[in-house]
């Protein structure tokens, strides 16, 4: 299948903040990568560079998407490439109904059938956003307006789908059914980059997961291996083991990944 | 009773003219939320335009108006990509300014071309013959400032509730971001919105320079659209229409029952009073975020 998507070595500033320190990674095209990292990690904005979302970021590397420069370009003509971005916290656009918001998720494209159809299968996907059909998109649930905003993303056709902390602020019942949804989009050939604190869940849906840790990647790996490390386990899945009750020990570890 | 009627039938001739200011400040404030203060010096230089290729070519009034709207739209896009785009992260202050500056640029412009003297407008429709409406009486010029209003209004309601641009206009202001991440140009968005708000604020002073054409024919105007934009709460369409409506029969009641001297200040009043009592507009219904 190839590499669909390819960070190389990317360092990424917000004015003076040094946010992005050094940054590797390839998507393999047909696969779900996970992103696994704490708050302030940096992962957001790492699919906000490669989205071209940062103003005149990346400082240094390079990304290319399908063996083509991407860093640098404008973010809509990036989107027209095949890459989609859903947002962490949704950003629908609020006083739009849910049927407008999907169709702005389509904008650019001209296949009218096309997105007739899609529109339907993103019902079909969840059927609650066509009950909401003319709903302003603002008066969703927390759960309604992120199912949304996946449903949006998917508008674009996208052959590579970004995708920020989907199951944030969802209930555990929610975030199951996210995950099933990211599982279906995936099996429909759809490439995805998913960021999440919620480790077991990502590294369950994913193939390949890396662990980033201010600004840089840590560790790189296997999902099913890295499910198995014993750092993972205690730093991100919240599984303790006995000798490292003491938080001294805790942090001497996690000194030893940098 | 007659009488009555008669004052609010031309109160809401002349608010007419003030909504389709005031519609051309809401077109450009919900999008680029910029409180537009040159609306109504793009409309008048336009207008000169007319006046000019009327005068120095010998064009009639059907080639010369087109001309004029076409300008204005020219002239409102190029506004915003070489002024407006130019100011990084603006707020609501310097904003004032910047279309407070290009304010005086444009009438000076028009003050030095054309001079400072009234002109007179070749217009097909004589501001002063009256068409009788039963016992009401209305000129044929005010008759056709209402439909042209009416029309004009609905055209720009269908076009934010139906056209995919108009509603990709309103995505843009909801969320800038996330409209660019959908492939919006929002760049592109906001040109098309000043050129488009720019050609309806031209309408309004063509229909205005048969009555009165010099160089601050369009200052009245303009705060009275700009007043019947904040009653309606800068935001919403039908809101700005109801304003002007109200501020132009308003301004008749005050103007035939208290004073005429004073009738034209009666806007501020209103603006004063609607700040006082519902600051966020009287017609507003928007979504408040949850934070
Ligand atoms: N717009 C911004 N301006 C300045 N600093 C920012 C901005 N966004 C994020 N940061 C900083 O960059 C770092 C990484 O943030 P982010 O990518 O949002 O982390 P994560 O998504 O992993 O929680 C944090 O230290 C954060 O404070
Ligand atoms: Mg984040």
């Amino acid at each position: 299948m190839g590499t669909l998507l390819d960070i190389k070595n990317i360092e990424t500033y917000y004015g003076l903040i040094y946010a992005i320190r050094g940054a590797s990674l390839t998507v393999e095209e047909g696969t779900v990568t996970a992103i696994l990292g704490n708050n302030g990690a940096g992962k957001s904005t790492i699919l906000k560079t490669v989205m071209g979302l940062i103003e005149d970021q990346p400082d240094k590397g390079a990304i290319e998407y399908m063996g083509r420069r991407i860093d640098g370009m404008d973010t809509e003509d990036i989107v027209q490439l095949g890459i989609s971005y859903v947002p962490e916290g949704r950003e629908v656009f609020e006083e739009l109904s849910v049927r407008e918001n999907l169709l702005m998720g389509a904008y650019t494209r001209k296949d009218k059938l096309g997105v007739e159809g899609d529109l339907e299968r993103m019902y079909e996907y969840f059927p609650v956003l066509r009950e909401r059909e003319t709903q302003w998109a603002g008066t969703l649930s927390g759960g309604e307006q992120q199912m949304l905003a996946i449903a949006r993303g998917l508008m674009t056709r996208p052959r590579l789908l970004l995708l920020d902390e989907p199951s944030l602020g969802l209930s555990p019942i929610l975030v199951k059914e996210i995950f099933k949804i990211i599982r279906t989009i995936n099996d429909e050939g759809v490439t995805i980059l998913l960021v999440e604190q919620n480790a077991r869940m990502a590294l369950n849906v994913s193939q390949a997961g890396l662990i980033l840790e201010n600004g840089r990647f840590v560790m790189k790996g296997k999902s099913e291996d890295l499910k198995e490390d014993k750092d993972v386990k205690e730093f991100y899945m919240g599984v303790r083991s006995e000798a490292s009750l003491k938080g001294y020990q805790r942090w001497k570890r996690k000194k030893a990944w940098r | 009773m007659i009488d009555f009627l008669q004052i609010i039938v031309s109160g809401i001739a002349v608010g007419s003219s003030y909504a389709l200011m005031g519609l051309a400040m809401v077109i450009i404030y919900k999008t680029t939320e910029v409180p537009n203060f040159v609306q109504g010096e793009m409309a008048l230089i336009s207008v000169f335009l007319a006046f000019m290729i009327i005068n120095s070519y010998g064009a009639p009034v059907y080639v010369a108006f087109p001309c004029a709207l076409a300008f204005a739209a020219v002239l409102g896009g190029f506004l915003e990509f070489a002024v407006l785009r130019r100011a990084k992260e603006p707020n609501i202050l310097s904003l004032i300014v910047i279309t407070m500056g290009l304010e005086m640029v444009l009438m000076g412009i028009v003050s030095w071309k054309f001079g400072a003297d009234a002109k007179t407008m070749p217009f097909p429709i004589s501001p002063y013959d009256s068409v009788a409406l039963g016992e009401i009486f209305i000129s044929g010029l005010e008759l056709l400032t209402m439909l042209t209003a009416l029309v004009l209004m609905i055209a720009i309601f269908l076009f934010y509730r139906f056209s995919k641009l108009g509603v990709a206009m309103k995505a843009t202001q909801q969320n800038k971001v996330a409209a660019r991440l959908m492939g919006i140009r929002t760049n592109r968005i906001n040109l098309l919105t000043w050129g488009m708000s720019s050609v309806v604020g031209c309408v309004a002073g063509l229909l205005i320079s048969p009555v009165v054409m010099d160089p601050y024919m369009m200052w009245d105007p303009m705060l009275k659209g700009f007043t019947a934009a904040v009653v309606g709460g800068m935001t919403s369409l039908p809101g700005s229409v109801v304003g002007a409506y109200i501020v132009g029969v308003i301004e008749h009641l005050f103007g035939a029952y208290v004073s005429i001297e004073f009738k034209s200040v009666v806007a501020f009043a209103i603006i004063v009073l609607v700040l006082c009592i519902k600051p966020s507009g009287l017609f507003t219904r928007h979504y408040v975020k949850k934070v």
